[in-house]
């Protein structure tokens, strides 16, 4: 599902690898990563390096701001960095509001140096931005007037030329190397299909390009043809996305299918709940719960599409209603199972994975008093409302459903009175 | 990017990777706007060619299929086709995601396209940019990726856009409104379509440019386009937090590049609920992109710039309506045609809202292939593999329609294996040797190899049985059974061999009535046979049990003593001629064998020799 952040463990690993393949420049970086379940006499075993180098430790969670918060600590040995990492491994920290637990590192030589150049390269839908400038490193926001932007459009290749603008006013002697560097690098951008690339900063060791810091972003929908070139590269979750079980459990279910199964839960104790199909529509029953004033009261945002099979429904469905009717608490809930009006989705068919579903949870959906609200059109849709209102008789739930002659958000007004009165 | 209208009523369009429902869709639409030519001029699909058959009204049409084995590269494909079909400036793309953007860009390329929709959903991003870049410098406009479409009302529609037939009834998109309609979201544009239907005349076009963060074309390039089409009163922009298209727009606007009213909302207010960056459906995070690219500030945006702007996505439709109301010219509008013709509805969708019933013209009950796997006679594969099953098992599965015990299915099995082969010089095997040897294939060899099997080679399985049984269950003694069967001038099947004699019996004989008499719970069967041989010994030394009758009298053991069948299943066996079955299956295994073997030894046509031939008047 589009662009994602990967480690700088790992965005390192992809431009030493590709840079050397594609331009001809061997990076004389090492880096190693640091987890849980690293042995680390195993390590300096594999990476000589680390025992014969003064090192460079900090997270590797896809935040920033890592000096800056105290996380990077500069010229130890390994037995230090091995203390440092002890001491933080599983530690929370507070990172731009959000909190998670720090579970990755980054090691590296411990390379003292004056010169931080800033490097960055972001796609955009006419071509590429690429920025460089001379005082890059924890000041660039500061110094950004001195940053300088090219924009090479997507149907322009790209030269020494085209850089030119970026490292004219560089001295002589590192001109030539760093546009060649910056022009390789835009070429191992291009070729991995990434979206964002950013280095900050470089330095120059021995006179050659050398990357300090470095974020990354990949467009995942390009895997198919990047299978080789990626070798199973990890994509974490954003910094404090901790998913609970049944979070998961769903991102498993989303991964395996062509459909789009998406499932976050925002408030445990929230007592309006959405299963919505379709991308658009989810969003927006989400929002209009929000505009109405009761974002407090949403338990999730919740989406399917892309025409999920019954089984796949089913497996969702069962855990949204497990969320929605957990911790029965004597106060009414409502469940939104909502949507527009389908292109080509069989409503009926996907409906049939919902309600049983439903019929399995019977007993909880009741302890919990959840009144349900169902609004969908499209194919088949006369089968599947109707099936759903036999449902809710059967069960003896309460049970609203809407066609396309109602609007489509129509069901939270009525979902939010249903919670908000008295009884 | 084209500057106006992209479609009219005589819009064709080729299209990519056939698909038979979108594509119906397209013509039942053409038939209810009164199009008189169809709006899909071809199909391009890798893999087969010919003609594809469509309704159209009532009518079937042929539409041609462009591909030969040949040109299975896209490019030429697509080329050859665009060639054969130059009016056809519309190409919609349905190919996967990794290949859409490679055919989208051969598409692009042929002078005779303008307009590609993209379909597919998860087009590397990379990818979409080439196109972008092409279609500017060429002036061409792309639809999409992960698009349903879009549709001109009246006049073209793409793919499955606006859903089904009574949908676009319902939102009267048969007939031209005078709203022009661009979002994200396919799902909610058709939403959107009702929506607009019910308070305003209508849409006169509506584009999804598809959930994707670099779309093919932006919201701005289509209101842009709609602001120079006359018949567009005045626009409805449904945008999404993420990107930065809606300032494109609001450029535009500021800069009065738009004169018709604009009635704009961005969906996503609920962004600020999340904590961290969660996915949503489309191709955007909540929390990705900073405040620039929130929900509230594009609307603020849109607002600042002039746009109307409603307080919530519920107050859209409240919004939509007003404006509309506030266009003065929309009196003009009373004349509009507000019946569509009828469109016979498809049977498979009649049936399944129970409308109409069918029957079926075929009936099965012995396997199922529909579901997960497939099951034998209710048991599915993997619990046939699983338990270790042989093909005594399929076989009584298949045959039976139940699980027969171990004993019973490995003695299927035994007889298959006796029965697989006879030497080469029998009529079956000889038949296949000749065949094979006249250069023909596999099948036909196999299948000239069985056509000998019948009343006077390997078809004697049957009547053996069926003869044992009744004489066995009329009491006759053996006596009375050969000599009543003589009299009626039969020749009692199951007994006689060419070189079998009493003093040295058929080996394959002796194997099978020992498994029977260790494994059987009863033998009456064939006890009553060898009663009947120890007659029919005494009359001649070579009429002895054969293995047809050997396995005759044991079929009918173990169907008798197995407790599985009843009577009359018994006597439907024997009557159906299943013991046969056993001969042809198990002899297909050597016929084929004795295939392969002329092959493998390169043997001529095989021609009879004169000097064995007996020439005679």
């Amino acid at each position: 599902m589009a662009r994602k952040k990967i480690r700088e463990y790992d965005s390192k690993k992809l431009l030493k690898a590709h840079l050397k393949r594609l331009a001809g420049i061997d990076l004389q970086i090492c880096s190693a990563q640091v987890t849980e379940a690293t042995e680390f006499t195993e390590l300096a075993n594999a990476e000589p390096w680390l025992s014969s180098s003064r090192l460079v430790v900090k997270p590797d969670m896809l935040f920033g701001k890592r000096g800056k918060s105290g996380l990077v600590a500069l010229n130890k040995d390994l037995s230090e960095v091995a203390e440092f990492v002890k001491q933080r491994l599983g530690k929370e920290v507070e990172m731009g509001g959000c909190k998670a637990p720090i579970t990755t590192f980054i090691v590296e030589p411990f390379v003292p140096h004056e010169k931080e150049f800033y490097l960055s390269i972001v796609s955009e839908r006419l071509g590429c931005t690429i920025s460089f400038s001379e005082c890059g490193g924890i000041e660039i926001e500061e110094n950004w007037d001195k940053v300088k932007t090219v924009f090479l459009p997507t149907e322009k290749p790209m030269t020494i030329e085209a850089c030119a603008p970026l490292i004219a006013t560089l001295p002589l002697e590192i001109r030539g190397k760093i546009g060649d560097f910056i022009k390789g690098v835009f070429d191992v951008f291009q070729d991995l299909d990434f979206t964002f690339l950013e280095m900050n900063p470089f330095t120059l060791v021995n006179g050659e390009p050398y990357p300090l810091d470095m974020r990354g972003e990949l467009d995942d929908t390009a895997a198919f043809k990047n299978f080789k070139k990626w070798d199973a590269i990890e994509f974490p979750l954003p910094f404090g996305r901790v998913l609970s079980p049944t979070e998961s459990f769903i991102h498993r279910l989303d991964e395996k299918t062509s459909a789009s199964l998406k499932f976050t839960v925002l408030n445990a104790k929230g007592r309006i709940w959405t299963m919505v199909a379709g991308g658009g529509a989810s969003v927006i029953y989400a929002d209009t719960v929000g505009d109405l004033g009761y974002a407090a009261e949403l338990g999730n945002y919740a989406e399917y599409s892309g025409a999920p099979n019954e089984e796949e429904v089913l497996q969702y469905a069962r855990v949204v209603l497990d969320c929605a009717t957990a911790d029965p608490d004597g106060r009414k809930r409502a469940l939104l199972i909502g949507g527009g009006i389908a292109n080509f989705t069989d409503v009926a068919a996907t409906f049939n994975g919902i309600i049983r579903a439903l019929r399995e949870k019977e007993a909880k959906i009741k302890e919990a008093r959840m009144h349900i609200y169902v609004r969908r059109g499209g194919p088949n849709y006369k089968t599947g409302l109707a099936k759903m209102r036999v449902l809710g008789e059967e069960l003896g739930v309460p049970l609203e459903v809407y066609g396309p002659e109602a609007t489509m958000t129509g069901i939270c007004k009525e979902a939010i009175d249903c919670v908000m009165s008295a009884a | 990017m084209a500057t106006g209208q992209l479609f009219s009523k005589q819009t064709q369009a080729l299209f990519y990777n056939y698909k038979q429902l979108p594509i119906q869709r397209m013509l039942d639409f053409d038939f209810l706007c009164g199009r008189e030519t169809p709006s899909v001029a071809g199909i391009i699909n890798p893999g087969s060619e010919g003609f594809q058959k469509l309704f159209f009204g009532q009518e079937e049409i042929a539409i041609p299929v462009h591909s030969t084995q040949v040109l299975m590269i896209p490019n030429v494909l697509i080329e050859a086709a665009c060639s054969a079909h130059p009016t056809a400036d519309v190409f919609i793309n349905f190919a996967s995601f990794r290949s859409a953007a490679a055919s989208s860009m051969s598409a692009l390329r042929q002078p005779t396209i303008r307009v590609v929709a993209i379909i597919a959903e998860g087009v590397p991003e990379l990818d979409t940019k080439q196109l972008i870049a092409f279609a500017r410098a060429n002036n061409k406009v792309v639809i999409g990726p992960a698009t349903v479409g879009g549709i001109q009302a009246g006049a073209f529609k793409i793919g499955d856009t606006a859903g089904t037939i009574d949908n676009i009834i319902q939102c009267k998109l048969y007939r031209a409104g005078s709203v022009g309609f661009v979002s994200k979201s396919g799902g909610m544009s058709n939403e959107l379509y009702n929506t607009i239907a019910r308070v305003t005349d209508g849409i006169y076009e509506g584009i999804a440019i598809g959930g994707d963060v670099f779309p093919g074309s932006t919201l701005s390039d289509h209101v842009l386009r709609f602001n120079n089409i006359p018949q567009v009163k005045m626009m409805v922009v449904l945008g999404e937090l993420g990107g930065k298209d809606e300032y494109s727009l609001v450029e535009a606007l500021k800069e009065g590049k738009v004169h018709k009213p604009v009635v704009a909302w961005v969906s996503g207010t609920c962004a600020r609920l999340f904590k961290s960056e969660v996915q949503f459906g489309h191709a955007v995070r909540a929390k990705s992109g900073g405040e620039l690219e929130s929900a509230q500030a594009k609307n603020q945006a849109l607002k600042d710039a002039g746009a109307v702007v409603p307080t919530s996505y519920e107050a859209l439709e409240g919004a939509i309506k007003e404006t509309f109301q506030k266009l003065v010219w929309r009196e003009d509008l009373r004349h509009q045609r507000d019946h569509a013709p009828q469109i016979p509805e498809d049977l498979n969708f009649a049936i399944k809202s129970g409308k109409v019933r069918a029957p079926t013209h075929i009936i099965s009950t012995i396997s199922d292939d529909r579901g997960e796997e497939p099951c034998y006679a209710g048991i599915p594969m993997s619990t046939i593999v699983e338990k270790g099953y042989g093909v005594g098992d399929v076989i009584s599965l298949l045959w039976f329609k139940r699980s027969l015990p171990r004993y019973c299915t490995h003695f299927i099995e035994i007889c298959i294996m006796l029965c697989a082969d006879h030497g080469p010089c029998v009529s079956g095997a000889h038949n296949t040797i000749v065949t094979a040897r006249a250069g023909k294939d596999l099948v036909s060899s196999l299948v000239s190899g069985l056509l000998t099997i019948g009343p006077r080679f390997g078809g004697a399985i049957d009547d053996a049985a069926r003869y044992f049984k009744e004489a066995y269950d009329k009491n006759l003694t053996p006596y009375e059974f050969v000599e009543g069967m003589k009299k009626r001038g039969i020749r009692v099947p199951g007994i006689g061999h060419r070189i079998k004699r009493g003093d040295n019996r058929d080996k394959r004989v002796e194997l099978l009535q020992e498994y029977a008499r260790t494994h059987f719970p009863s033998v009456k069967y064939m006890e009553y046979a060898v009663e009947v041989e120890k007659y029919t010994l005494t009359k001649a030394n070579n009429l002895v049990l054969n293995v047809d009758g050997a396995i005759g009298s044991l079929f009918l053991d173990l169907l008798a003593g197995s407790g599985m069948f009843s009577k009359p299943e018994i006597d439907d066996i024997v009557e159906i001629g299943y013991l046969n079955g056993l001969f042809v299956l198990a002899r297909s295994i050597g016929l084929i064998g004795h295939t392969f073997d002329q092959k493998r030894l390169k043997q001529p046509l095989y021609r009879h020799p004169w000097e064995d031939v007996l020439y005679t008047k």
